[in-house]
């Protein structure tokens, strides 16, 4: 399994928790995996075409990642919200 | 007592007071967030706010109870999924005429109905699937349906203004809509152009007068118009003493249909107060003669910036009040129709909408 972790609001409406044990696939399709298992997370992360917000960052291993880098088991995925702001 | 619901990019701010006697910043919610708009509505009660987080996307949330406890998101604030687009941002929200409804206009001309007070909203598919959206053109701010004007008693008529795709209106509830920009003149572009009935019709602002419901106003990129009839045709009423035809917000006077209040900026190469002074605009003529009501505004080296949803009412006639915010975060109020003012906020983050109730 690979653990996906959310922080900030997103922990919030992920049930509170940080870390989430999810399969493999790519770092969409964890994604759309962690929003079916937490529906308020809808739209937060993932916009109406599937991808990934444009002021949100994903980090696999520590890696910058995109919609489609591959997650595997064991694979770590941080989504963090970018630094910007004004 | 007035409440004033104040959106500012850091934030909303809630005000209570009356006018003369001064207002407290008695609330704030969303600290951080951009609240682009928020009201209430009065047959509920309920607050509702869309905020467009930078990092989360554009939400709608609202609350029953004390707006300094934690707000409910609302369901149904997004474009139908597997699309090209994504929604950028709600503008504005507004009560319908039948019990329950409420309108939400975003970005990209996107209008969504709640028929529960707020709590869930589904998107309008006749606006939704015009078959010329294609060919849009959005403004500086985005393709934002900022403006929803209802028909008192008549749940059916609509008029909804989007920018830069012009004026849509509906009889039939939302299911058809048609264009009502016949009239409007787009200076900006070439002449040729016009015949393109998809160009660019800027509009910045339209409400209509409750007690005539087929006059209408509108503040427009260049231009300030009058419809008389409901919104299908316009005339130029920009002359008669104003000293720019460009600004955002504009309102009225719901007791009196000839009425309207416009806040003129320089041009849209310069968005500032002209010759460094506040002033609003009013006319009681339907545009014939505008008068400037600036006693207690900045009267020099003021160069403020007033936006689209930055100018509100409540009450009417003799009693109304007027109160407007500005980008370098001042919020400005008159309790006699526009004749004095009096500075009711000052040093707010840059604030996008004020509403007063």
């Amino acid at each position: 399994m690979a653990v996906v972790c959310v922080r900030g609001p997103l922990c919030k409406l992920a049930g509170g928790r940080a870390e989430h044990e999810l399969g493999e696939g790519t770092v969409v399709e964890l994604l759309r995996a962690l929003e079916c298992g937490h529906p308020g997370l809808g739209g937060w992360i993932l916009d109406e075409r599937g991808v990934i917000r444009r002021h949100i960052n994903v980090f696999v291993n520590g890696e910058r990642g995109g919609d489609s880098t591959a997650v595997r088991a064991g694979d770590r995925v941080e989504v963090v919200p970018a630094i910007t702001g004004g | 007592m007035t409440e004033l619901l104040v959106g500012t990019k850091k934030g909303l701010f809630l005000l209570d007071g009356e006018p003369g006697t001064g207002f407290e910043i008695a609330g704030r919610a969303f600290a951080g967030e951009p609240v682009d708009f928020a009201t209430r509505d009065p047959r509920s009660g309920r607050l509702l706010a869309t905020v467009t987080s930078p990092f989360y996307g554009p939400k709608i949330f609202y609350t029953d109870g004390d707006p300094d406890a934690e707000w409910e998101q609302a369901g149904g604030i997004a474009l139908p999924e597997g699309g090209d687009q994504a929604l950028e941002r709600i503008w504005v929200i507004a009560r319908g005429e039948a019990e329950g409804i409420l309108y939400a206009g975003g970005d990209p001309g996107v209008l969504f109905e709640s028929h529960d007070g707020g709590a869930n909203w589904e998107i309008n598919a006749g606006l939704w699937e015009q078959p010329s959206r294609s060919d849009w053109q959005p403004g500086g701010g985005g393709l934002c349906l900022h403006s929803i004007c209802t028909w008192p008693g008549d749940p059916d008529k609509l008029a909804v203004a989007v920018s830069a795709a012009g004026i849509w209106l509906t009889e039939d509830g939302g299911r058809t809509w048609r264009r009502g920009n016949e009239g409007l003149n787009p200076r900006y572009l070439p002449e040729e152009a016009l015949k393109d009935e998809n160009a660019g019709r800027c509009v910045h602002h339209i409400e209509r007068a409750p007690r005539e419901p087929s006059r209408m106003f509108m503040q427009f990129h260049g231009g300030v118009y009058r419809s008389d009839d409901a919104g299908m045709s316009w005339s130029d009423i920009g002359g008669g003493g104003l000293p720019s035809n460009f600004g955002f917000p504009l309102m009225v006077d719901p007791a009196d249909p000839d009425s309207a209040y416009v806040i003129p900026l320089v041009a849209d190469v310069d968005r500032v107060t002209p010759d460094g002074r506040v002033r609003v605009y009013e006319t009681r003529d339907r545009g014939s003669t505008w008068a400037a009501r600036g006693d207690g505004l900045p009267a020099e080296h003021a160069y403020l910036t007033v936006l689209r949803q930055a100018f509100s009412r409540a009450g009417e006639g003799g009693q109304l009040e007027l109160y407007f915010g500005s980008t370098s975060g001042e919020v400005f109020g008159s309790g006699d129709a526009g004749s004095t003012w009096s500075t009711i906020a000052s040093r707010l983050p840059p604030v996008f909408s004020v509403w007063a109730c």
